[in-house]
């Protein structure tokens, strides 16, 4: 493209206004206030993107591409409808798409060029089709695994990882031959299946509890390959977004394997869980003090602050509806309520957020975990709610236990916990918590919504 | 290497720095709808697959073009349209305090 046309001028000007809208799209996500400013802004430089590419002059039939627009619309609109319960697998799903969208158009890229491939054309084009397949299989994994489809355990066999570094040894290896002979064409089938192994692979061993770091390192990915894309053909739009996404994805991993304590190696290669889920089971000799919805309405109406700390079990159970009566009762009767926020609760970064304020309950009570931590001790009640490790004192404590050194909820320093939960079973990393133990601590056993249910009832005054 | 190739590093280098600097002012509370608007706006990816579609240069890149659209466009409509329904539920408690239960 040494030479523009007319038309190309104008579609380069479109392309860098919708840039400029991409950035301010993401700027105005910072705050809830302007959020919605931010989708406009998207849906504008998206709309103008894809109408100046049709102005494109190689262009010559538009059949195929309408009817492939509107085919697309029609899948995305059921996607844009799913319950915010399903939200990470949509996601996850999402990611695949994107990656599959940018592993397709690499493809035949590849074999309208071969074999005159310059090399710099040739690396990238690789690392666009190596980065696209491994994030289409990888996410369409963890998207089964979030939906429940594939186990969430992790699936574990010896020399796993030897298998994947031999595997991603050939996937590189091949690329850096067909960089060196573009000629060699056989390699690029090669370099794009054994991704798509990768893919596989990279994620059937990682546990339930380590997707929300997973989602965003596959969108981190998702990012990265369209990036590439843009290198391949020459379109500093696609470079911006793919840049965008890619930090995006990677700010949010890092957060995510913060909150966890543990890197990205560990999550990747670690398998988390495997080990502790037959040691944890076994042990129930332990005395624990138990309370019935009655008791724990008479605890809660007498105290002045108490802090919900809700959990992925509470989304399980469908019990956000009930907790917000349950936050209109205690407020009404002058309780101070406020939400602790944990960053990985939930299945995906600010997963939680999202399910409470479906729920109608206000964002301004939710407050995330380093600015409330320091509350706990003036806390009269803490309720958890579904919330298991994130709560777990062994991680202050215990360097024996495999969430040592996790940042957790200060929880056990409120004056009363609550915790409402069906049974002693461990959670979802299989680790036992000494949380339940405590003198201080009342079991609520029970499922979230009804017992939720039953403390509402008993504030309310009995319907 | 020509100069095409080094303005384009160029312009990833800036974008990302940008990225890291926009995104680390959202708020954790917005994460999740961040996630799937960085996705719709990652479909842009679709300019790619519809100039492949148009050019029609073989029937390969035509069939792979057309499902790279239908994906990316999947993302598009999907990703824009979850994400005004998130930020939609997201109210604040201060302004209108006395509001009762809805029906």
């Amino acid at each position: 493209m040494t030479e523009f046309a007319g038309s190309q001028y104008v579609i380069e000007i479109i392309y860098l206004v919708a840039s400029a809208l991409f950035i301010l799209s993401l700027k105005w996500m910072s705050s809830p206030a302007t959020a919605r400013h931010g989708i406009l802004a998207g849906e504008i430089g998206m709309v103008l993107a894809i109408a100046g590419t049709l102005l494109h002059h190689g262009i010559v039939d538009y059949k195929w591409i309408i009817i492939a627009l509107v085919l697309g619309s029609g899948i995305g609109i059921p996607l844009g409808m799913v319950q915010m319960t399903a939200v990470p697998q949509r996601t996850a799903l999402s990611h695949a798409f994107g990656a599959l969208c940018v592993t397709l158009v690499g493809t035949a890229e590849f074999y309208l060029r071969s074999p005159d491939v310059p090399k710099f054309m040739m690396s990238v084009l690789s690392m666009e089709v190596i980065l696209g397949g491994l994030t289409f299989t990888g996410s369409l994994m963890a998207a089964g695994k979030l939906q429940e489809i594939l186990p969430q355990r992790p699936i574990t066999y010896k020399g796993q990882n030897l298998v994947n570094l031999l595997l991603f040894i050939v996937a590189v290896g091949s690329a850096v031959y067909l960089v060196l002979h573009p000629e060699a064409k056989i390699f690029f089938p090669i370099i794009v299946g054994v991704s798509l192994i990768f893919g596989v692979l990279l994620v059937i061993p990682i546990g339930g509890a380590d997707m929300p770091t997973v989602i965003s390192l596959l969108n981190s990915y998702a990012g990265l390959s369209a990036a590439a894309m843009g290198f391949v053909l020459d379109s500093k739009l696609l470079i911006i977004a793919g840049a965008l996404d890619g930090s995006s994805g990677l700010i949010l991993s890092i957060i995510m394997s913060k909150a966890m304590n543990r890197s990205f190696t560990n999550v990747l290669f670690g398998a988390f869980g495997q080990v502790q889920a037959s040691a944890a089971v076994g042990e129930e000799a332990k005395p624990v003090r138990s309370a019935t919805a009655e008791e724990a309405a008479a605890i809660l109406s007498a105290a002045n602050k108490v802090v919900i700390v809700p959990g992925y079990g509470m989304a399980v159970a469908q019990a956000q509806h009930k907790v917000r009566e349950l936050y209109d009762a205690l407020t009404k009767k002058g309780v101070d309520v406020r939400f602790a926020i944990h960053p990985v609760a939930g299945r995906m970064p600010g997963h939680m957020n999202v399910l409470l304020a479906e729920a109608d309950i206000p964002y301004d009570r939710l407050i995330e975990m380093d600015e409330i931590n320091g509350d706990f001790p003036q806390t009269d009640v803490a309720l958890i709610i579904g919330a298991n490790d994130v709560t777990n004192p062994a991680a202050r404590t215990d360097q024996s236990s495999p969430i040592f050194g996790m940042p957790i909820l200060d929880v056990d320093k409120a004056h009363t916990v609550m915790v409402i939960k069906r049974g002693m079973s461990p959670g979802f990393a299989g680790i036992d918590n000494p949380l339940y133990y405590l003198d201080r601590t009342l079991m609520l056993f029970g499922d979230a919504k009804q017992f939720v249910g039953g403390i509402v009832r008993e504030l309310t005054g009995g319907h | 290497m020509n100069n095409n190739l080094i303005d384009a590093l160029f312009v990833f280098m800036l974008a990302a720095f940008i990225g890291f600097e926009v995104i680390r002012h959202v708020s954790p509370l917005l994460h999740t709808p961040l996630m799937s608007l960085t996705n719709a706006l990652d479909a842009i990816a679709v300019v790619g697959a519809i100039v492949l579609v148009g050019e029609r240069k073989s029937t390969f890149a035509l069939v792979l073009g057309v499902i790279a659209i239908i994906a990316a466009t999947s993302n598009v409509v999907g990703g824009f349209l979850i994400t005004d329904r998130m930020l939609r539920m997201f109210k604040t408690s201060r302004p209108s305090k006395p509001q009762v239960t809805k029906p």
